[in-house]
């Protein structure tokens, strides 16, 4: 049964925008926790948590609820970004992408080289996310590691949130910038024109019946 | 809580200057590991002092009682066997906090107010302000500070900044029956320090020495060594202290950097906005048939 309208087309059903938010929102609770003990000017941010050692306590179990809801989310959505030739002339035409000359791109199909790239940053990170944080656990599991090991991991820690933090600064600006994606992963659908428009090869393949 | 005798020099995560106008002398404890019989009665002051007690231990062939500094032995005597120049020496050395002039544990906690270092040179944690992360662990190079199991915070020497604000001398100088541990001005300590190396020297120990390591800036806790040129040979004392760099970069320049950057890709988003402007479907494209 087909979730397509003449209108809209289904991009995300209900499990996946469930899954989706989920990661949202760990994200957000530990970009707000992590970046109040990352530099002075946001400890503030600590308030939000009920203090700095709640925030210390909570940070990590939030992260491991982050790991889980993403490990889910980039089981169901791997397979659409594996990166093709064409991803590889869309970014070096990457002036064209910001200068919105959509038309000049080689055809994209579900995902464009950005939301692939974006997609194994986080595949990369989070996991190491989870590695170094687990050593930099207190008080659980800190005591087992070595000392320079847990400096190690608080510098890797420090920097994998920050790419992942510039990463998804890019991809919510991405959903501002390109009008119509927002409903994809609220309302789970799109319009026809959208797809037409941003992803022409995914749109062929709904035609030709291969793609739900 | 800070004392308000005692004016701050620094103050972890605290970018704006502390109340610093007097200009007390800067202070530091001398521990002469040469006249030291090991007696412990330094340790024994300090938790007396600091009201903590350390549970009753287990020998392990070792006058070394605890086995390590806990969140209630804040300073311990450490036992080392070892030959040099033919002859079997027992080193005795009393370790705890030292009180470095470039605090590694400051510079690496997280929470506003919760390391202060005087500007006498004492380096305090104010428990209440501790977060319980543990990162002044990963700051110190001389692996001081103990996180207690009992209420997460972490301890260590205080060089009873209490009894200093008031013109007391540290509860383990007060116990110390050989004089090995004295306290004063950091000149005076570091005068006496030159008389005691001086005498080492025509006793034959030609490496006696002041250890007061550069690397941190210099410590407010200075030993006299019979053999400076080996500290090493004290239980593992540093050679050359330092803050780790991984703990630098990460507490150093990644701070302004990182947080510059993403602030730059969100202010870039914007003038993306504001500049090109949004990727729309027009209506036409929308209407048109595949």
């Amino acid at each position: 049964m087909s979730a397509h309208s003449d209108k809209y087309i289904q991009r995300y059903n209900a499990v996946e925008r469930l899954n989706h938010w989920m990661t949202a929102i760990t994200f957000i609770l530990l970009m707000l926790s992590g970046f109040a003990l990352f530099h002075p000017a946001l400890f503030w941010l600590t308030n939000l948590f009920g203090g700095g050692t709640w925030t210390r306590i909570l940070h990590p179990y939030i992260g491991v609820v982050m790991f889980v809801s993403f490990s889910s989310l980039a089981l169901r959505f791997w397979h659409h970004n594996i990166l093709s030739k064409n991803d590889i002339q869309w970014l070096k035409q990457m002036q064209d992408v910001v200068q919105n000359h959509e038309h000049k791109l080689p055809e994209v199909d579900r995902y464009n080289a950005g939301q692939k790239l974006l997609f194994w940053t986080m595949v990369t990170t989070i996991p190491l996310l989870l590695l170094t944080g687990i050593v930099i656990w207190q008080p659980w599991f800190t005591p087992f590691f070595p000392r320079n090991l847990d400096r190690f991991a608080v510098l890797l820690h420090a920097f994998c949130a920050f790419v992942m933090g510039t990463g998804i600064i890019v991809h919510i600006y991405a959903a501002i910038w390109v009008k119509g994606t927002m409903r994809a992963m609220v309302r789970g659908t799109v319009t026809r024109g959208w797809v037409k428009k941003h992803h022409p090869g995914w749109y062929k393949r709904i035609e030709q019946g291969q793609d739900h | 809580m800070a004392l308000q005798s005692l004016d701050i020099w620094r103050r972890s995560a605290t970018t704006t200057p502390s109340p610093q106008q007097r200009e007390p002398i800067e202070v530091a404890k001398l521990i002469d590991v040469t006249k030291c019989i090991g007696c412990k009665a330094c340790q024994s002051a300090c938790q007396e002092w600091n009201d903590v007690r350390e549970e009753i231990g287990v020998n392990v062939g070792t006058y070394q009682n605890p086995h390590d500094l806990t969140a209630n032995s804040w300073t311990l005597m450490r036992f080392a066997e070892i030959e040099e120049n033919g002859n079997l020496e027992w080193l005795i050395r009393k370790d705890g906090c030292m009180h470095c002039a470039d605090p590694g544990c400051l510079k690496a906690c997280p929470s506003p107010g919760a390391i202060i270092q005087y500007k006498n040179g004492i380096v305090d944690f104010a428990e209440e302000n501790c977060i319980g992360c543990g990162y002044c662990i990963k700051g110190c190079p001389f692996n001081i500070p103990r996180l207690s199991e009992k209420d997460n915070k972490v301890y260590k020497c205080t060089l009873c900044s209490d009894r200093v604000s008031v013109g007391l001398e540290p509860a383990c100088i007060k116990a110390c029956p050989t004089q090995a541990l004295v306290f004063g001005s950091k000149d005076d300590m570091k005068d006496h320090a030159a008389e005691r190396i001086a005498e080492l020297k025509e006793r034959g120990f030609e490496n006696a020495g002041l250890y007061d390591p550069q690397g941190v800036g210099g410590t407010h806790v200075m030993y006299v060594l019979h053999h400076a040129d080996k500290p090493e040979l004290y239980n593992g004392l540093a050679k050359d202290p330092q803050i780790n760099p991984m703990v630098s970069i990460w507490k150093g320049i990644t701070k302004p950097l990182a947080l510059m950057a993403m602030a730059g890709a969100i202010l870039g988003g914007f003038f993306h906005y504001i500049g090109i402007g949004p990727n729309e479907v027009e209506e036409d494209e929308e209407e048109e048939k595949a």
